[in-house]
């Protein structure tokens, strides 16, 4: 039994991950004002927020299993409070730490009318600090995922995040700040309207 | 208690969620900032409109009851 | 009493600046009223309203603000912004201390503990101010310690959650602010914000009382106010009259006609020279003819100008100063600026119809859709320009001006380097 429960925190763990890529990739594709082909705009969000939902189950499961099959080794605190683990304290701990995180990203969005933008906006943007950390942990939890297959997977959707979050970035860097942007848009006005 | 759409235009970016999810009250101007109907919500309408202000990615808009 | 006797009240009979003895001489001692709500009677039975531009009733708001709850806080804004008035700085400049009885009468009457003044960045004025508040300090006049706050010299400085975003500490641009400034304004107090002129007002109205203030204006709109007169033989004045005095006998239009009056400013409307031969500076006269005494401004456009390139270089104006963080505003106010040089410049080959096409689209697309009122003041002058100066247009669509000279008249800051990170 406990085997089985630990094979399956292993393979929830990496789906999770995977999911929490996509979510963060669509997630910047939002802010981007980006769309997918061939679907509203809402739909964009939409999936973004349905795939965090799922990404929360697989990551669930991930923990009770984990707790479960190594319940002498790793008490249940230590999914949330970081670094008193027996088992792989330093890894383990990382994943309270993303937990801790995406829990406050989580309860933030589902009372996201109910705050202001300001409020709600800063602890979202600590989803970006969630990631590596949950990197971390899925690296250095099990040697399967430091070689082949898994750590090919493990590779791909994290550089595939960091191209998305470089992307984000260079566009935030070329934007014209607020006071700049009205004798920007008048230079540009003049343009076409002597064109 | 009518309840009507109001939007704060400088959170508003010009996403267009809103324009999308409830064209008969939301409308976009030819620079993409939403346009919105001078009158109040309907009832029926009234579910849609709480989730366009939920999913508004800027919390722009808002439903603001109006004797 | 002939009209003579009743001015000055406001400036000084001779312009010399009025220092602390002068104006105890003149005035005495801050009229304080022996407790809150006292003077909002007197200032009622005055009739006295806003000298900002608003002309918002001014015992409403003190009424507005001395109901609310907790720390209240009174701001005297002589950041006119606007670059066309020079009121307030004539006003602080030669009366500071009417100005700054009003601040401390009006914190007794709404019960305030903080007290801002509010005026553009300028170290001359600045340390005029802080020696008179030194002195009245010295003399036991102020009861409230005044700090004294500088703003960018832009024109939405002076706007009112500008002004509430600056005195917090942050940077002078305009919040979208449902909640009424008289209920959460500075840092969420209930917050009193009243033009310099207003404020220096309300102190004579508590030393002379209502019928003194009464005894000049009209009946509808009594006091006097503070102008800002540009005539067209190209001289300008601060002169303070009576409301309901003659557009006329103020720009002196009967020796210098000039072919079209501005009114209240570059947030105002243009007047034909008919109208404002037989208009007064009242709103009730202006109102109905699209226009408003706004802040006082009246600017006589001589001939030999083109009205068209004057509001032409005012729009242009008008966009830059825009705070750009709003898209409409963003979007808009530069491409209106931009075509309407296009329709100025009657050399241009654009063609003039396609031109008002879009003019009018984009005016209705900014109004009322940012979270100033920037945008809506700019389309009313815009669409009063392109009424009063329908001739001229005329005129360009056939390539010819009606313009006599290359000057520029209306006044226009130039723009410094740094001016357009200037915000704070």
């Amino acid at each position: 039994m406990r085997p089985a429960l630990w094979h399956a925190s292993g393979a929830t763990g990496v789906i999770c991950l995977v999911l929490f890529s996509l979510v963060a990739i669509l997630g910047i594709l939002v802010n981007q004002q980006g769309r997918l082909p061939g679907l509203p705009r809402f739909a964009v969000t939409g999936l973004h927020r349905h795939l965090s939902l799922l990404m929360i189950v697989f990551l669930g499961v991930h923990i009770v299993t984990a707790l479960a099959a190594r319940h002498a080794k790793i008490p249940w605190p230590s999914a949330v409070v970081p670094f008193i683990s027996g088992y792989q304290r330093f890894w383990v701990g990382l994943g309270a730490v993303a937990l801790d995180l995406l829990a406050a990203v989580l309860i933030t969005s589902l009372l996201r009318d109910r705050l202001t933008p300001f409020v709600w906006r800063g602890v979202h943007l600590m989803a970006y600090a969630a990631y590596p950390v949950a990197v971390g942990h899925t690296y250095g939890s099990h040697p399967d995922v430091q070689s082949g297959w898994l750590f090919a997977l493990l590779l791909t959707t994290a550089l595939a995040v960091v191209t998305a979050v470089g992307y984000r970035v260079s566009r935030r860097l070329r934007t014209v700040s607020r006071p700049h942007r009205v004798p920007h848009e008048l230079a540009r006005a003049a343009r076409s309207a002597g064109g | 208690m009518d309840q009507r759409l109001r939007v704060n235009p400088i959170l508003c970016s010009g996403h267009g969620l809103c324009a999308e999810l409830l064209p008969e009250q939301i409308t976009l101007d030819e620079w993409g900032y939403p346009l919105l109907a001078d009158e109040p919500v309907p009832p029926s309408l009234g579910r849609l409109a709480r989730r366009v202000v939920s999913d508004c990615p800027e919390l722009a808009l808002a439903l603001v009851r109006q004797r | 009493m002939t009209s003579a006797a009743l001015f000055p009240r406001l400036l000084t009979a001779t312009g010399e600046p009025m220092d602390l003895m002068a104006h105890l001489r003149a005035h005495g001692r801050t009229p304080y009223r022996g407790g809150p709500g006292i003077l909002i009677d007197a200032v009622e039975a005055a009739g006295l309203t806003g000298r900002g531009g608003a002309a918002f009733p001014t015992h409403r708001k003190l009424a507005a603000v001395a109901g609310q709850k907790g720390i209240r806080v009174v701001v005297g804004n002589g950041a006119e912004g606007e670059p066309a008035s020079a009121k307030d700085k004539a006003l602080l400049w030669s009366s500071p201390h009417l100005v700054l009885d009003g601040l401390q009468v009006a914190a007794e009457a709404v019960g305030a503990r903080r007290v801002h003044l509010y005026i553009h960045r300028d170290p001359r004025l600045l340390r005029r101010l802080q020696g008179a508040l030194a002195e009245r300090v010295a003399h036991r006049l102020d009861r409230i310690v005044v700090g004294v706050v500088s703003a960018p010299p832009r024109f939405l400085s002076g706007e009112k959650s500008a002004l509430v975003g600056r005195v917090q500490g942050g940077s002078a641009l305009p919040r979208f602010a449902p909640p009424r400034i008289s209920e959460r304004g500075v840092r969420g107090a209930p917050t009193l914000v009243q033009n310099v002129e207003t404020l220096a007002q309300v102190a004579l109205i508590a030393r002379y009382g209502a019928g003194w203030f009464r005894a000049v204006g009209t009946e509808q709109e009594p006091g006097s106010m503070l102008t800002t007169l540009w005539r067209a033989d190209g001289s300008n004045a601060v002169r303070e009259s009576a409301i309901g005095a003659a557009i006329t006998d103020l720009l002196g239009l009967g020796d210098q006609p000039g072919q079209a009056v501005l009114v209240g400013g570059y947030h105002g409307a243009w007047l034909t020279l008919e109208q404002a031969r037989q208009l007064t500076l009242s709103n009730l006269d202006l109102r109905p003819a699209g226009a408003s005494v706004g802040a006082g401004v009246l600017a006589a456009l001589p001939a030999g100008h083109c009205g068209l390139v004057e509001s032409a270089r005012v729009v242009r104006y008008l966009a830059l100063e825009s705070a750009g963080q709003c898209g409409p505003c963003l979007n808009g106010l530069p491409r209106i600026a931009a075509t309407l040089s296009q329709v100025a410049d009657h050399r241009s080959a654009r063609t003039t119809s396609a031109a008002h096409d879009d003019l009018e689209r984009w005016s209705g697309l900014v109004e009322g859709r940012g979270a100033c009122h920037h945008p809506d003041g700019t389309v009313r002058f815009l669409r009063t320009a392109l009424t009063v100066f329908a001739a001229e247009v005329g005129l360009h669509q056939e390539r010819r001006c009606s313009a006599t000279t290359g000057e520029t008249f209306l006044p226009i800051p130039e723009a410094s380097p740094g001016h357009k990170n200037d915000w704070s």
